[in-house]
This record gives structure tokens, C-alpha cells and sequence, in this order.
């Protein structure tokens, strides 16, 4: 997927006012059955995947044993013991290989299915409009996902998206994905890139893989606490028991010019106490926005901070989330 | 965007900076190339009047939504003017690159150093135009 086809602002604007089409196919997919996936997938994910009901959709975090995020990751359930978990494509193979290396003591078969799904993100408050016109079969609920074609081609359409907008994410042979593509593009949704897809999710304050969550990062200070049920027992639920961050990821926005980006630090108090993970202009909101850890202490929306953008005190003031909201 | 274009009676540097000479003072920016490469402009950062710029170093950063590049001075001077409608409006470098993109404007300390800088055909070649 390329990071831009017409411009990042234009193809931003287009999925929040229109509809976009993003070519995801890089994400990896890991299948996940036999009589004990249920069982399996609770001791590997944070989430609590008995609470998946048929034709379902969860988010999780797959932790190591002293909590570091290894990815995060969305499973649906497509018959009671056969799931499908989508990966983030640098982490893929190093999922793969560590969901298979935990198999043991389990009845159950994982394989690696990216090669078997391409993957398009229709996403937009025109998305489902678009969708149904080449639409065989019922469109999925949020957070559900069903089997249905789509401009002929046999998917799974999947209620989810990585925008803040309404849509669906698309897993389709990938013999079938350019007529898809052409269909639904066809139809008035606006290519989208990389680009566009890194500031959308920044202003709903979706985390990404690789900036805001990582190894050195647990998912109590990432704020995915909330995906977390340590009485599942999953592989690092007992570490992140006795955990107490000292640090929290906080959305903020820029109070005046400039622009964040990644590894900037983030000043408190005339003191570099902390560093922006993700940052950028913010399309819709038209100032520099960002996230970033900061001590416990700076964490509350409201507090001013500074950020050190190659030299520059930029002022800054943390922030609810999301810093972009549909009615504003 | 604007069409690629490289006018005439421009001294261009071959980090695709263009100067506009007027006696001992000059207009700065960047050419149609340098724009089309960073995308679109969403921050100028100006130096403040009265700074001192140096052929050849960075004198301002502008900056795209996805990266960040400097801004080389063709030539030295001390800035006199800089373009505040720039922060209001950055996408003006992609959209008149020449005219209303316009970056700043320098009393030169050394007029002879637009000796050193190409002209238009010299620039052109440069980009394989």
C-alpha cells in the first residue's frame, strides 16, 4: 500500500466526510482451531475470548510473561472452535511462531493463513452505502462479521475499521481482490494510503504497533487496561498484576504552530520527562497533535506540557481522547 | 498544485532553492521540484527577522504531514521580510512556489555569491528537464 495516491489531507478528508478504500493486505491472519482454540486463544490473549460469541469480533494484546506487548490484534470467531486473528504485519511471523510454540498441552491446529486473505478497509459515513450495493447477503453489525459476497467475490466482511468511521474491513482470496477493489472504488470510494490511515487513527487515538505499543511498553500504561482480564490467566496476566505504572500514554494537542513527531521529547515542568510516540498535523483539527508517555503525574487532560520539536519548546496541553470527535 | 514549471531570471541552488536578486537584497523559496518531493505543506517555520542566513545552511524548516525538510539559503544575508502568510496559508509553496510561496527576503552580504548559483538551463539540466 502506498502512502499516498492524490495527498494525505485530501484522502483524509475523503474517509471522514465520503468514503475511502485502503489496500491492507499487508496485515497477517493467524487461523486458530480444533476442540481446545477457545482455551488456547484465552491463554494467549489479554482479552477474554470466551466472551466472543459466534460470528463476533474482540481486541486484544498478546503479552510476553513480564507483560511487554507483543502486537495487538483483533480475533473473530467463525464456528465455535475455528477463529481468525488479524496481525500486524512487521509482528507476523514472530506471532505466528509464538502462537505455535504455546500449542503444546492444547488439541488444537494453528496455521498461518496470511497468504490466504487480502485484506481492503472501506471506511467512511458513505461506507456501508458503497458496500451494499455490490453486497450479497446481510452487512455485519459493529464488532460482528459474516460471510457474504462482495462484487461477486466470496469474503468475510467484518464490522471493524482503524478510522473512528463507520465501515468494514474486507479479508478476500486474493485472486478476488482487485475486482473488489475496482467495484467498490468505482463506486465513489476514494483510494487511501498509509498516510491517510496514520492520521485518522491518530485522531481517534487508535495505538499502532511499533509506535505507541511495543516490548519495553505494558498494556496498563498504554491504557489498554481495559482489554486486560487477569483473572483469564493469560501469559502475562500475573506480571501485570503487580504492575504500577509510573508512566501513561496520554493524547495531547499543540496549543500553538508546529508539528510532533515520534521520539520528540515531551517536557514537564522545564524537565524532558517524557517522548511522543505518535505525532502529526491533524487534518480535520488543523493543529499538531500527538501521543506520547508521560509520568503518572502529567497524565490528567488539561495539563500543559511542552514538546522538544528539534530544539523548539512547542506548548502543549494533554487531552481527552479522542482529540477528534464526528460532532464537533 | 501548480504546474511543473522553472522561470527565467531566477538564480536556482542545487538544493532546489531559488533566489531573486534586486541589487544587494533577494527573495527566497523553493522550486516547483522541491514542493512536488515534499508533498503538501501543512508548516513553514520562519526565521525571525533580523537573523543572519548562510549560503548553503538550513534557514527554515518546512514541513509535510508526514516529514519534516529544511530550507537552504542560496545565499548569506540578514533576513528583512519573512512570509507571514505562510503560517497561515503553507500550502501557498505548493501552490505559486514562485510568487505567493515566497519565503523570505534577505539583504545580501556578498552579491557575488549568485555567481556561484545556476541559471535556469543550468537547473533545468540538473533535474534531467
Amino acid at each position: 500500500m502506498p502512502v499516498q495516491y492524490e495527498g494525505i489531507r485530501q484522502e483524509h478528508v475523503a474517509v471522514r466526510t465520503h468514503a475511502g478504500l485502503f489496500d491492507v493486505s499487508h496485515m497477517g491472519e493467524i487461523e486458530t482451531s480444533g476442540p481446545d482454540a477457545e482455551r488456547f486463544l484465552q491463554h494467549l490473549l489479554s482479552n477474554d475470548v470466551s466472551k466472543i460469541p459466534l460470528y463476533g469480533a474482540q481486541y486484544s494484546v498478546l503479552c510476553r510473561e513480564d507483560g511487554g506487548v507483543l502486537d495487538d490484534l483483533f480475533t473473530y470467531r467463525l464456528e465455535a472452535d475455528r477463529f481468525l486473528t488479524v496481525t500486524n504485519a512487521a509482528n507476523h511471523e514472530r506471532d505466528h511462531q509464538w502462537f505455535a510454540r504455546h500449542g503444546e498441552g492444547f488439541d488444537v491446529s494453528v496455521s498461518d493463513a496470511a497468504e490466504s486473505y487480502a485484506m481492503l478497509a472501506l471506511q467512511g459515513p458513505q461506507a456501508r452505502a458503497i458496500l451494499d450495493a455490490h453486497l450479497e447477503g446481510g452487512a455485519p453489525a459493529r464488532m460482528r462479521v459474516v460471510e457474504a459476497r462482495v462484487a461477486g467475490v466470496d469474503c468475510l466482511v467484518c464490522g471493524t475499521g482503524y478510522t473512528g468511521e463507520d465501515g468494514v474491513e474486507l479479508l478476500i482470496p486474493p485472486s478476488g481482490a482487485v475486482q473488489v477493489w475496482d467495484a467498490l472504488t468505482g463506486d465513489g470510494a476514494a483510494p487511501a494510503g498509509l498516510g491517510a490511515r496514520d492520521t485518522l487513527r491518530l485522531e481517534v487515538c487508535f495505538h499502532l504497533y511499533g509506535n505507541d505499543l511495543s516490548e519495553d511498553r505494558n498494556p496498563i500504561e498504554a491504557g489498554l487496561g481495559w482489554v486486560c482480564k487477569l483473572d483469564t490467566d493469560f501469559i502475562g496476566a500475573d506480571a501485570l498484576r503487580e504492575v504500577e505504572p509510573s508512566d501513561k500514554l496520554v493524547p495531547f494537542a499543540f496549543t500553538g504552530p508546529g508539528i510532533p513527531r515520534q521520539g520528540n521529547p515531551i517536557v514537564v515542568d522545564g524537565t524532558a520527562a517524557g517522548v511522543v510516540t505518535s505525532g502529526t498535523m491533524s487534518p480535520c483539527l488543523d493543529i499538531g497533535i500527538g501521543m506520547g508517555y508521560v509520568p503518572v503525574g502529567a497524565s490528567e487532560p488539561g495539563t500543559k506540557i511542552e514538546v522538544d520539536v528539534r530544539g523548539k519548546l512547542r506548548p502543549a496541553e494533554v487531552r481527552e481522547r479522542p482529540l477528534y470527535r464526528k460532532e464537533q | 498544485m501548480a504546474e511543473e514549471s522553472y522561470p527565467d531570471g531566477l538564480l536556482y541552488h542545487p538544493e532546489h532553492d531559488w533566489a531573486k536578486v534586486d541589487g544587494d537584497t533577494a527573495t527566497f523559496g523553493v522550486t516547483w521540484y522541491a514542493q512536488d518531493q515534499l508533498g503538501e505543506v501543512v508548516f513553514y517555520d520562519p526565521p525571525d527577522v533580523g537573523t543572519q542566513v548562510n549560503a548553503n545552511s538550513a534557514y527554515a524548516e518546512v514541513e509535510s504531514v508526514k516529514a519534516v525538510s529544511d530550507v537552504f539559503a542560496p545565499m548569506s544575508g540578514e533576513v528583512t521580510e519573512v512570509n507571514e502568510a505562510l503560517k497561515e496559508a503553507p500550502e501557498k509553496i505548493n501552490d505559486d512556489p514562485y510568487g505567493e510561496g515566497w519565503m523570505v527576503r534577505v539583504r545580501l552580504s556578498d552579491p557575488s555569491e549568485a555567481d556561484s548559483l545556476m541559471d535556469v538551463n543550468a537547473y533545468k539540466e540538473s533535474l534531467g528537464r
